[in-house]
């Protein structure tokens, strides 16, 4: 290993990207559109849970007379929509763009009986008048504690898959145009060896990333106020695994390929099943085990993982400790693998 | 002189198909050595073959008497055919890094002014004319002060005003004392530029020496040009070995007595003032010995 060969790709790398004037103005401004997109997402009133039309000749006074003397009407998290024509709200029940539909003159309402929404108002419509009684010789207890918002849990989603999209086409796809375009073969004929060549690509795109994630997280920050519980260089820790393991990921794909096209899809059928699957947008509880147990294969899931642990359930190094063994591995696999696969031409 | 890199019955195989087939020469130290021969003769193999490139199928190559290995790389500067440099990248910066790849290195204020870089120095390497771009990646395969330079058609695809600005560069490596490898198809640029020259056709050498030595030897007439449309009647009629370029409209004349030949032109009342008198070349020396044109 030559200190002065490996300095000098990783410069030559640096250099090309920064120059790059489109690339790195979409590594800067893609991650802050998500976060500014989140930002707008997620200000104001919490979401309303269900939708629920009222009708009535006046349905405002009428609504308001009714929520006096009904608690179901005074239910948080109901929206309650008045409406002063019935049959375009009846439809909209059948196609469950309603929950539920009141004639609060004629003391009606409609469900859709395939609608679990609607099932659910229905209950709470006939059990909300004996809420505050015991019911079935149950006492009713009560628990308080930190509400974990939907954003709270997506922000260490949203950084680790803008992490991927990095890593992957950042350095799978570059290695392949070098491929393409000579690049790689005229360094072979140099005594830059293929593992100071390899190494340099991954410093590079490292640093890179780090950089970015930080400076998404700290822009998030500003605008919006989620939770971080945990070490801060625990998260980097995380984040410094996650994204070799990652980078790796690419040169594995790069190893051989010399078509753009092939690589992109290759990294497309990587990357989305990734998405997905590894937790980014929605839990895997109650998905099929398989698909709960094919998810573990990606080492972006391991890194939401950890870093949802530490961000929001303020985790240790031993809560965590099984995610970094298992990024590590994954990172030895795929850079010797890569190595070994490795080929200028 | 003595031998500096001995190639001997190299065989490379693509599948079915022999590229380079038992091919054996070696670089007097201090000479261009030229492989002429058309797109697919084995050229490019054989280089990236020396090189270390491309591994042999068979077939051993030695430098300074000891097989190649590593090392190899540090004496050797390479000028590849099609190869690219990253993107937004200056010429000083890419003389800069691939000066780092090695532990020995020409000055670049030196590599500038031999290959005239100074004039674009800072400029990216994409936005260089052909023939400047073509300077930088000599001047990258001059970076680690090399023994020997393997040049693979260095001037293809260059206008007339360039490829001739390129051969004043080789020569001026070569008065450096350097070993040149030059392969092309460009019969002039091998006379011009090559003490030695092989010719290859279908992975084969099928002759090698001095051009001015093959040429002696293979040729002792002159070719003699005329335009069609001076000549009356049926050329082929004319007691002289004549050749009809029906497509360039041109009637050539192969003759060992130029004032016998002129002779007899004029005993037919030939105009004689678009004659063109000119010497046997090593494209006349390709079809002889291959019966075939050139192909470029």
């Amino acid at each position: 290993m030559s200190w002065r060969r490996f300095l000098a790709v990783l410069k030559a790398r640096n250099r090309e990207f920064v120059r790059d004037r489109a690339a790195l103005g979409w590594n800067i401004i893609f991650p802050i559109l998500i976060v500014a997109g989140f930002a707008f997402a997620f200000s104001g009133k919490p979401m309303d849970l269900y939708k629920v039309s009222v009708y009535a000749a006046d349905p405002v006074q009428k609504l308001a007379e009714v929520q006096k003397t009904q608690a179901f009407f005074r239910t948080d998290y109901i929206r309650f929509i008045p409406v002063s024509t019935l049959a375009p709200a009846i439809t909209k029940v059948e196609r469950h763009q309603l929950d539920m539909l009141f004639d609060l003159d004629q003391h009606h309402y409609w469900v859709n009986r395939d609608s679990p929404k609607g099932y659910m108002l229905e209950r709470v419509l006939h059990g909300s008048d004996t809420v505050e009684a015991p019911a079935g010789g149950f006492q009713r207890q009560t628990v308080s504690g930190r509400e974990i918002r939907y954003v709270d849990w997506l922000i260490p989603g949203i950084l680790a898959m803008n992490m991927m999209f990095s890593a992957l086409f950042g350095v799978g796809y570059v290695i392949v145009r070098y491929r393409k375009s000579g690049v790689l073969k005229r360094l072979q004929a140099t005594p830059l060896t293929a593992f100071e060549f390899l190494s340099a690509q991954v410093v590079s795109r490292l640093w890179l990333i780090l950089a970015i994630t930080s400076g998404v997280y700290a822009g998030a920050n500003l605008f919006i106020d989620f939770s971080m519980f945990g070490s801060y260089t625990l998260l980097l820790l995380v984040f410094a695994l996650g994204a070799v393991s990652l980078i790796s990921l690419g040169l594995l794909v790069a190893a051989r390929i010399a078509s753009e096209e092939l690589a992109g899809g290759i990294l497309n059928v990587l990357s989305w099943p990734m998405m997905f699957l590894s937790g980014v947008w929605f839990s895997l509880e109650g998905t099929n085990p398989l698909i709960q147990k094919l998810a573990l294969l990606f080492p972006l899931t391991h890194i939401i993982d950890a870093s949802r642990a530490i961000m929001i359930d303020g985790a240790g190094l031993a809560g965590i400790s099984t995610q970094l063994m298992v990024l590590t591995l994954m990172s030895g696999v795929f850079l010797l693998l890569g190595a070994a696969l490795f080929r200028w031409k | 002189m003595a031998v500096l890199l001995q190639a001997t019955h190299l065989i490379k195989r693509f599948g079915d198909v022999a590229a380079v087939n038992d091919v054996s020469f070696g670089l007097e130290a201090g000479t261009c050595f030229g492989l002429l021969g058309p797109n697919g003769a084995g050229k490019t193999t054989i280089i990236e073959m020396l090189e270390g490139i491309t591994d042999a199928d068979d077939g051993e190559i030695r430098y300074r008497n000891k097989p190649v290995g590593a090392d190899f790389r540090n004496d050797a500067g390479i000028m590849f055919q099609s190869t690219a440099l990253q993107d937004y990248m200056t010429v000083r910066e890419a003389l800069q890094m691939f000066g780092s790849f090695y532990p020995r290195t020409t000055p670049i204020d030196e590599l500038i002014d031999t290959c005239s870089l100074g004039e674009f120095l800072d400029r990216d390497s994409r936005k260089l004319s052909g023939g400047q771009r073509q300077r930088l990646l000599l001047a990258t395969a001059l970076v680690n002060d090399p023994q020997v330079v393997f040049l693979d058609e260095p001037t293809t695809g260059l206008d007339p005003q360039a490829r001739r600005n390129l051969w004043a560069l080789v020569k001026r490596i070569r008065a450096q004392g350097k070993t040149i490898l030059l392969t092309t198809h460009y019969m002039e640029e091998a006379y011009e530029l090559c003490d030695e020259i092989a010719i290859m056709d279908h992975g084969k050498i099928i002759t090698r020496g001095s051009p001015k030595t093959l040429l002696a030897e293979h040729f002792d007439e002159v070719v003699l040009r005329l335009p069609r449309a001076d000549i009356p009647g049926d050329p082929a009629q004319l007691p002289l070995p004549v050749t009809l370029h029906e497509e360039e409209e041109t009637v050539e004349i192969l003759s060992r007595d130029i004032n016998t030949t002129i002779r007899i032109l004029l005993d037919h009342d030939i105009s004689l003032a678009g004659l063109q008198i000119r010497p046997r070349t090593l494209e006349d020396l390709f079809l002889a010995l291959t019966g075939e044109e050139l192909r470029a």
